[in-house]
């Protein structure tokens, strides 16, 4: 018997198309590109001369540094700038993730346990703001924490303060700027997980003599691990790598490594460099995507 | 039936009110008359008539809307296919690095995807000339590839929760494969192609690190004008172009929600 999966002789030709026209696309412009990435971090003395002549003329000034392998690797270990910038990363998508948690969770059990016809439109009200312009969003704290922001006025007005406060360009701000943008990602898996949980349970245990609290700890949360896990892992990875928070939100010192990147690449204009930053970046986040992924294949079967 | 507790209803409400009070603070003051933003200087449309003389934004607009409905389209084409080279193909050889490579641009720092497709298109070009300039064809193409991966896995769950008994009926019947595919699975699977182009459209509409990285000197898109005015701050006619946005998208959800609705109204009947 033919099927879609196992066809006749004759169409082999669409299944093959199916398959390939995706498969060499992302090929071509996916996976070679990390490769590309990664040669020009080790950019050695071979390539120095063209094909990658614009990369090398402007790094004529320092061309030493090229010549030698692992010299990328070794700057970034020796300067402190990039030890900063991926510890401040870490510790900045792990506080704001915790951040996202602290009030993705009940936002979610809140519409979970809210009556069905609810349900969806709350739902909606989430995701609404991810569907306007990213970038807006974030710029629209810039109006809010400004030292002519909204905030400051009001408390200029009510008199709490006499000179306004310095909100914006912060790491505080950075912190509101990553939670903001990035709670929907938290509460849509927690409400998946959190929907399917039987109501049952929870009065069993209580019928059982458990205190809500308790009910909550040993049972809830137990059960809705596999949404905390997902919905941390899709704050946590992306805002490991942002640019655009910390570049609007944050100070001269909120350095991120995404931004650190964009700069080496932008405005010291160092390609090899600038690569060897991603390729290490991309060593820190492989276990959590790879974890993602994990997680991703077992939801689907 | 266990009910949310007052708790949980406050922190939903502060979480929603969390969401939207910047974006009407911004929409607001986006009729305010005066620059400065501490002073209220009376309802004005000012902004909206500078931000229609502003011919760097508008030409940004078209630049952005043209890689955005060619991106989003061709994402969907071969999102589409990858979804069903996933879930209808059975197993072919590469698989296992064909998965990852759909699931990984979802989760891919857009610092890296730009970095990478950038040294990509200079690494092409060196070897065969194309191409030629950076500009809106690097853009695109850039945009198709982490679109397609999301249109991909749309495509996907809705093709996990579909069985393929009809498919497979018409196959017995004497069907072939491609005329199968296009009067039996893509009818069906239409209304998540649809929700695949629209977020492909969004997301190509919004994205300013990977457009920044893959774009050329002469090509900016209207996130790279808008980062580039906000940078030094916030911005009046900023402020109207936000604006406008969100009132675009809510009437898009209002209608995308509509449609929806006369959708299910249409299935249920037929799914009893």
């Amino acid at each position: 018997m033919t099927t879609l999966a196992n066809p006749g002789k004759r169409d082999r030709l669409w299944r093959s198309c199916v398959i390939a026209l995706p498969y060499i696309w992302l090929l071509l412009f996916f996976l070679a590109p990390f490769a590309i990435v990664l040669k020009i971090s080790f950019a050695d003395p071979v390539v120095a001369q063209p094909p990658f002549t614009p990369f090398f003329d402007w790094a004529a000034g320092s061309g030493s540094r090229i010549l030698a392998t692992l010299d990328n690797y070794a700057f970034l270990l020796e300067d402190n700038l990039y030890w900063v910038s991926y510890l401040k990363s870490i510790k900045i998508a792990l506080v704001a993730t915790l951040l996202c948690l602290l009030l993705g969770f009940p936002m979610a059990y809140a519409i979970a346990l809210a009556p069905l016809p609810w349900r969806n439109l709350l739902l909606l009200l989430v995701i609404l703001p991810f569907w306007t312009s990213f970038l807006l969003r974030v710029y629209a704290w810039m109006v809010m924490l400004g030292k002519q922001g909204l905030i400051n006025n009001l408390l200029l007005s009510t008199g709490l303060i006499d000179e306004p406060l310095q909100m914006l360009y912060t790491d505080g701000a950075v912190y509101l700027g990553i939670v903001y943008t990035y709670v929907p990602f938290m509460i849509l898996p927690l409400y998946a997980t959190l929907e399917k949980l039987d109501p049952d349970i929870h009065e069993a245990a209580a019928d059982l003599g458990a205190k809500p609290l308790r009910v909550f700890y040993d049972v809830t949360l137990p059960l809705a691990m596999p949404g905390i896990i997902a919905g941390s892992l899709l704050v946590f990875i992306p805002a490991l790598g942002e640019y655009v928070i910390p570049a609007l939100l944050g100070g001269l010192d909120s350095l991120m490594i995404g931004r650190t990147l964009y700069d080496e690449f932008f405005v010291n204009r160092d390609w090899p460099l600038a690569s060897a930053v991603a390729i290490v970046l991309l060593l820190i986040l492989i276990l959590p995507i790879m974890l993602f992924q994990r997680l991703q294949q077992k939801a689907d079967t | 039936m266990k009910r949310p507790s007052t708790f949980l209803y406050s922190v939903l409400s502060f979480g929603f009110a969390f969401l939207y009070i910047p974006i009407f603070v911004v929409m607001t003051y986006s009729f305010n008359d005066s620059r400065l933003a501490t002073v209220w200087g009376g309802f004005s449309t000012r902004w909206y008539s500078a931000l229609l003389d502003n011919d760097q934004i508008l030409d940004a607009a078209l630049l952005s809307l043209q890689v955005a409905l060619i991106s989003a389209t061709v994402a969907t084409v071969l999102g589409t296919l990858a979804g069903l080279a996933l879930n209808r193909m059975g197993k072919f050889r590469g698989r296992t690095v064909f998965t990852g490579m759909i699931a990984a641009p979802l989760v891919m720092p857009e610092v890296i995807t730009g970095l990478s497709l950038l040294l990509l298109f200079v690494s092409l070009q060196e070897l065969t000339g194309w191409p030629a300039s950076r500009g809106a064809n690097t853009i695109t193409i850039a945009h198709i590839t982490f679109s397609m991966a999301y249109v991909a896995v749309i495509v996907q769950s809705r093709l996990a929760g579909m069985d393929n008994s009809l498919e497979e009926a018409a196959m017995d019947l004497g069907g072939r494969p491609f005329a199968v595919t296009r009067d039996i699975t893509l009818p069906l699977i239409a209304p998540a192609m649809a929700s695949g182009w629209l977020l492909a459209f969004t997301l190509s509409l919004d994205d300013l690190v990977i457009a920044s990285f893959t774009s050329g000197a002469g090509a900016s898109t209207l996130p790279m004008v808008i980062f580039s005015k906000v940078k030094l701050g916030v911005t009046p006619e900023v402020n109207a172009l936000a604006t406008l946005v969100i009132a675009l998208v809510a009437i898009g959800v209002a209608v995308a929600g509509w449609l929806m609705f006369r959708q299910q109204r249409l299935d249920s009947p037929a799914a009893k």
